[in-house]
């Protein structure tokens, strides 16, 4: 061979072999599953393990992002004490610290309405902003709004990405990977449940939870849409939602729906329930009751 | 000849038209340069910051943006006032200008999708909706099927519209068998296009303001009014400035449809009207909003009540022969007719349907500054792309301009 063509660095079997698993790749991903409702197994996981690793670096603190499945025979449902509520929003704040919203701007997808005891539940004459000395304020009564987890949901329905679903166990989720932000959601939600980003959400890195789930409170971009997960990340391994926990009157009843000995099976068949919106025919499994 | 080289002439043709004009068009086109680079930059600074630098939040989650969508949906539909007359009936006077009104729902379509792109909180996403590559939620959410729709609305009157003035271009008549079915299934699609956009916010149950079966009929009625006020004055002004030739009676018989039209949204908003007020029940709300305002919120009053002044004036201008036929009353009728249902089907249909929110809080939405920057941006690349395409299908269309093969050989 001449000395002075030397052969290239790549050869041409290299270069086709190389081109040609790409070609391979690129068709395999244009064409493969890519929302995460869809992912195989494998994939997710792997996916998940690039999240972590992102998560990891953005925030200088070890993230975990898990994939629990839902459990067969569980599907999950809620049942809040209108009797109780004294509309302190201690669940609002634990809500954003376990699932990892924008401190700046805020993002709370607890709402809790201040009502008047004289109009009853109007949501036209109620007040998110009430603040007074002291709560419960004479007169009024406290209805905190989150989502409602329709069973016949009409956010779902409008996604044009099917970017949203009800999971098996009941719970609406979100896929923030595949979410394009159209807020169709926003506008067919009766609740006012769903809430965008829109800025950049920000958590100090010490505010962050590390325990998340891939459908839950994973850290989020700007330009997407969030909402209550029934705390996803805990409900799915056995522990209640932050908001019951944390709840100092124990108005806030969590449980499986298909166990007929569970204590929301009990308030539902004992207690005067009622949901909200009910003409809409949205099948809310978040129910409100008056345990007193 | 070979159909690419033929083609390629034809291209090489248009741009040697665009690039022709007086000062005024010059200047023209200079306008919307600056606005579109105003838009650009206005949108950069909302793509990297976020949303939040329009005046939309959870409680108004859609605002100026897709209140615009909606109108210019109407105005791509109103191209159809002019196809039915003209191939149906083979009514003369009109069918001579239906390309015109073919182009202007191609830039209005193109606007359309510019709206949703910008509005949209993740635009580098935007391909996720695109079936195959993506996922379309279709047939269940219906603004999968506006997507498609309107991309087949679009794709029907470029085809269309490029057919005949490309022919023209080499001095043929058009293919009536390309033509013809295509025209007869942008009819329907028209229809369609809004229908499916009225459907949009109609299916949705917890905004009461939109979730009225008369939305739909309402959405047409309008469009039917607002699309050839922009068509009306734009004949004029081709009239005028060029050798474009279009008789007093095709101008005064569109305005008489518009007429009817109008005399349609009329009626179908006051049947709107009494049913909310007469049964005074909570979702009267709304309309309570727009009209009178709520306590102390009442920025949307004095739009509403605009908009009520125009669309009543229009209709008078139209519905007297007179009215229609002098120049001064009709261009009058026709800009009370765009602005008046500009507003009612802009931030009139979207802002009130939003507030009070669906927990019952009142967020008083005014567009931020970029937003009416990003708009402005949008409107101007349309109309660029209107005048642009008119600066080629009106000479071509005339007879003006035409391949020449014995000039074209000699190259």
């Amino acid at each position: 061979m001449d000395p002075e063509k030397r052969p290239p660095a790549v050869s041409r079997r290299q270069f086709a072999s190389v081109a040609a698993a790409a070609a391979a790749g690129f068709i395999l991903t244009a064409c493969g599953p890519k929302r995460l409702r869809e992912l195989p197994r494998e994939r997710l996981a792997a996916l998940l393990e690039d999240l972590e690793k992102d998560y990891t670096k953005r925030f200088g603190t070890a993230v975990a992002v898990a994939d629990t499945p839902p459990i067969q025979g569980v599907t999950f449902a809620y049942a809040l004490d209108l009797s109780r509520c004294i509309g302190c929003r201690r669940c609002v704040y634990a809500c954003v610290e376990e699932n990892n919203q924008s401190r700046d701007p805020e993002v709370q997808w607890i709402r809790v309405l201040g009502m008047n005891k004289d109009k009853g539940i109007d949501f036209s004459e109620s007040d998110p902003y009430y603040q007074p000395a002291e709560v419960p304020q004479e007169g009024h009564f406290y209805v905190p709004v989150a989502c409602q987890q329709c069973r016949n949901a009409p956010c779902t329905k409008v996604c044009p990405t099917g970017a949203t679903w009800t999971e098996p166990d009941g719970i609406v989720v979100i896929d923030y990977d595949w979410c394009v932000g159209c807020r169709y959601c926003m506008a067919a939600c009766p609740y006012g449940a769903r809430h965008f980003n829109w800025a950049e959400p920000t958590i100090p890195r010490d505010h962050l939870n590390t325990k998340t789930h891939y459908l839950g409170n994973r850290p989020r971009s700007k330009g997407v849409v969030e909402k209550c997960t029934f705390c996803i990340q805990r409900v799915r391994v056995g522990r209640y939602p932050a908001c019951v926990e944390v709840c100092p009157v124990g108005a806030r009843k969590f449980g499986n729906l298909l166990d007929p000995k569970s204590e929301i099976r009990y308030v539902i068949e004992n207690k005067r329930v009622l949901v909200l919106k009910e003409e809409l025919n949205t099948m809310p499994k978040f129910f409100y009751f008056y345990g007193t | 000849m070979s159909i690419v080289s033929q083609f390629s002439r034809f291209v090489a043709g248009s741009f040697r038209l665009v690039r022709r004009g007086n000062a005024a068009y010059w200047a023209w086109l200079a306008f919307l340069a600056v606005l579109i680079v105003s838009g650009a930059l206005a949108f950069a600074r909302q793509v990297s910051e976020g949303l939040v630098v329009t005046a939309m939040r959870d409680q108004v989650s859609w605002g100026f943006y897709i209140g615009n969508f909606t109108f210019l949906v109407g105005v791509a539909a109103a191209a159809v006032v002019l196809v039915i007359p003209a191939y149906i009936y083979d009514w003369k006077p009109i069918r001579e200008i239906v390309i015109y009104g073919e182009l202007l729902a191609v830039s209005a379509i193109l606007m359309c999708l510019l709206f949703v792109l910008v509005d949209i909180g993740r635009p580098d996403r935007f391909w996720h909706l695109i079936p195959g590559l993506g996922h379309l939620n279709f047939p269940r959410s219906i603004l999968a099927w506006d997507v498609l729709v309107l991309n087949i609305y679009f794709a029907i009157n470029f085809v269309v519209v490029t057919h005949i003035v490309y022919r023209a271009f080499n001095g043929r008549h058009y293919d009536t068998r390309i033509v013809a079915p295509l025209v007869l299934l942008s009819i329907p699609m028209a229809v369609g296009i809004h229908t499916v956009t009225a459907f949009l916010f109609n299916g949705l149950a917890a905004r009461p303001y939109w979730n009225s079966s008369i939305l739909a009929p309402q959405f047409l009625a309008s469009a039917f009014c607002s699309g050839p006020a922009i068509l009306l004055i734009l004949f004029q002004v081709l009239r005028r400035f060029t050798r474009f030739e279009i008789q007093d009676q095709a101008i005064s018989k569109i305005a008489e449809l518009m007429a009817y039209a109008m005399f349609l949204t009329l009626f179908l908003h006051g049947a709107e009207a009494f049913k909310e007020y007469y049964s005074d029940t909570q979702h009267l709300l709304y309309t309570r909003y727009w009209f009178s305002g709520l306590g102390e919120h009442r920025t949307l009053v004095p739009y509403a009540w605009t908009a009520v002044a125009l669309n009543l004036s229009a209709f008078l201008l139209f519905i007297i022969p007179a009215g229609r036929r002098h120049w001064v009353t009709l261009n009058l009728g026709c800009l009370a007719t765009y602005a008046g249902c500009y507003i009612d089907k802009g931030m009139g249909l979207i802002i009130p349907g939003l507030t009070p929110d669906a927990l019952g809080e009142i967020y008083e939405y005014v567009p931020s500054l970029t937003e009416l920057r990003v708009a402005a941006g949008v409107f101007a690349l349309g109309f660029l792309v209107f005048t642009l395409m008119l600066k080629v299908a009106v000479p071509i269309s005339l007879g003006e301009f035409q391949h020449e093969p014995a000039a074209g050989e000699a190259h």
